[in-house]
């Protein structure tokens, strides 16, 4: 916590700052409960959730929408999505997609960062913006001329298709954040490291990579959530269950299964667990790199 | 030839200045992939998409023939395209101001609590733990005209089974994709805004405090116009986010019913895809993608300029 905040909790309490902090707490409850409400919906009696008039309080809790998505038995008479959704495929091919273009887009993004960040040559900034540029790339206008093109050379509808896609999407941010914490690193470690005899490559791999796996740590995470979570491309490289995704699936499903809303509720709480657990692993650090001043580059 | 031969002649030339030789190829064999990459998927595409949008080309009909700028003739003088347009830019200014004014708000509240500031964050950051995909869905839902959450308050609040169609009338539907495109985005603006309320030094609000200035004054004079850098990153990130709003709209409304809450990708994206109209899907995207690379290039001017002055 910076000094403002100590400075801050150390003064004496006053009915101003409890009305103060009571309006606060009012704030973040009202963002809570739209969330709030997708997860106890996922868990409630499909009976309670459509009647009318509404029921508020849940009278009993069920993980039969998580078992129907799983493929396990459920009870008779409880109605929903059915196992003929390829749930198991979908997770599969969030995962592996996910994981896959994050430690490819990591791993080019952190070469490219560790350029901008020591070298100087004439190209450099016009590369880098050029960088920034694809990234101001909407996916959907992307979405277009990838379709026909993967469809030529049998991308379409395929797990590296869309590893590809996504390598190339994180790539830019990536490079950028690596960049940040390049310089951070002071590089008189560098030149120390050239003088004792290593070379330019070994002074990256010995000195400066080991320093920014922190900031790579951080990276990777935003570089995962984007592939976890986006739209538009993987709505048009994906159709079937061989390389479809969570996000295309769940839009899929919501035209088909309107009136299932707890098995939706069900699938997005499970969408949202990798999700959760990055960001509860980032947190602290994402708040610590945004004081340091990375954001007054 | 490895890396380790490049390396070695790396170790004779000055740290950090590029010199003659083979030493010219290590950075660009660093940046090779990222290049391959961007090259493969966001390069060539967009080039072959321009070259699409001056035929007549479509997803339906194999033979296409070449009809020079008269895709983005007819572009200028569609009414859709541009209504769609003017109704991104309505729905980008509100969203990106009224998230600024809430998260300001929240931002200023969270940096003054004196307890459990670190659960209130980690609660106040699950919006954006939500896929845009997730957002809409839940939103949809929640504007449902017959079981919808907000009907269903309205229900056992009053007493009346009310069915207002959110998602259909003018401008209700607008405004609940502004209500979720709001709930997903301000905890962005609160974190980033936080930061900077929490980084700024104590000694002039001390001096301020001496001099007897109320908390209004302390937050008018010192802390607003102190944050500066923060709200500008904060609002120009935001603005460029808004720019390409598709995943929220196309799940809740499509842009329909009709064209009332066509943005401008939802549009690009039914023309192109459903309207039987690629090429002129693609001079549209094209568009849109220049406009929002001049906007990119204004927004971030400073930043640019000072890498280009060889600040480094």
């Amino acid at each position: 916590m910076s000094a403002t905040g100590f400075a801050r909790a150390g003064r004496r309490r006053k009915t101003g700052d409890i009305a103060r902090d009571t309006l606060l707490y009012l704030i973040i409850l009202a963002f809570f409960l739209p969330a709030f409400w997708i997860i106890l919906t996922s868990v409630r009696l499909n009976i309670e959730i459509n009647a009318r008039p509404p029921v508020w309080i849940p009278t009993e809790l069920t993980l039969d929408s998580f078992k129907t998505l799983l493929g396990w038995p459920v009870p008779e008479g409880s109605f929903g999505m059915g196992t003929n959704i390829p749930f198991g495929d979908y997770a599969r091919n969030s995962m592996v997609i996910a994981v896959v273009s994050t430690l490819f887009a990591l791993t080019f993004g952190t070469l490219a960062g560790y350029v901008f960040a020591r070298f100087r040559f004439k190209a450099k900034n016009t590369i880098f913006l050029s960088l920034m540029l694809a990234r101001a790339v909407p996916g959907i206008a992307l979405s277009l001329p990838i379709l026909v093109l993967f469809g030529r050379v049998g991308l379409s509808d395929t797990v590296p298709g869309m590893i590809l896609t996504y390598v190339a999407l994180n790539v830019p941010f990536t490079a950028w954040l690596m960049d940040g914490f390049f310089r951070a690193i002071p590089s008189e470690l560098d030149e120390a490291a050239l003088i004792d005899g290593c070379s330019r490559w070994t002074a990256f791999l010995r000195v400066d990579l080991p320093l920014s796996l922190p900031g790579a740590a951080a990276s990777g995470i935003f570089a995962f959530l984007t592939a976890w979570n986006e739209f538009a491309l993987a709505n048009t490289i994906t159709r079937t269950p061989a390389s479809r995704t969570f996000p295309p699936a769940l839009f899929e499903l919501t035209g088909e299964h309107v009136s299932d809303w707890r098995g939706m509720c069900a699938m997005s709480v499970m969408m949202l667990i990798p999700a959760i657990i990055f960001v509860a692993l980032v947190q602290r650090q994402l708040m610590a790199g945004l004081t340091s001043g990375a954001m007054k580059e | 030839m490895t890396p380790s031969t490049v390396a070695k002649r790396w170790a004779r030339s000055t740290p950090l200045e590029i010199s003659t030789g083979e030493a010219r190829r290590l950075p660009f064999l660093m940046l090779l992939p990222a290049i391959v990459a961007i090259a493969a998927v966001v390069v060539f595409p967009m080039v072959y998409s321009l070259y699409l949008s001056f035929t007549d080309y479509d997803l339906t009909r194999p033979a296409y023939q070449f009809i020079g700028l008269q895709n983005y003739i007819d572009l200028f003088s569609n009414g859709d395209f541009w209504q769609a347009f003017g109704r991104t830019i309505l729905f980008m200014t509100l969203a990106v101001n009224l998230e600024f004014v809430i998260g300001l708000l929240i931002a200023q509240l969270m940096a003054k609590a004196i307890v459990g500031r670190g659960l209130l964050r980690t609660v106040l950051m699950m919006p954006m733990m939500f896929a845009p995909i997730l957002v809409g869905f839940q939103f949809k839902w929640f504007f449902n005209a017959q079981l919808g959450l907000v009907n269903n308050l309205l229900f056992s609040l009053t007493g009346d089974a009310h069915i207002i169609p959110w998602l259909v009338q003018v401008p209700l539907g607008f405004i609940a994709i502004l209500v979720a495109e709001i709930w997903m985005s301000t905890p962005f603006m609160v974190i980033i805004l936080e930061a900077g309320i929490l980084s700024l030094p104590t000694e002039p609000f001390e001096a301020a405090e001496v001099d007897g200035a109320s908390g209004w004054q302390k937050f008018r004079h010192l802390t607003f116009p102190m944050i500066g850098p923060f709200i500008y990153t904060a609002m120009a990130i935001r603005s460029l986010d808004l720019a390409r709003v598709y995943d929220v709209v196309s799940i809740m409304t499509a842009g329909g019913p009709g064209t009332r809450t066509e943005l401008i990708w939802t549009y690009v994206y039914r023309l192109a895809f459903t309207g039987h109209n690629y090429s002129m899907g693609s001079s549209m995207s094209y568009v849109t993608v220049i406009l929002s690379f001049l906007f990119t290039l204004y927004l971030f001017r400073n930043v640019i300029k000072s890498r280009w002055e060889g600040r480094e």
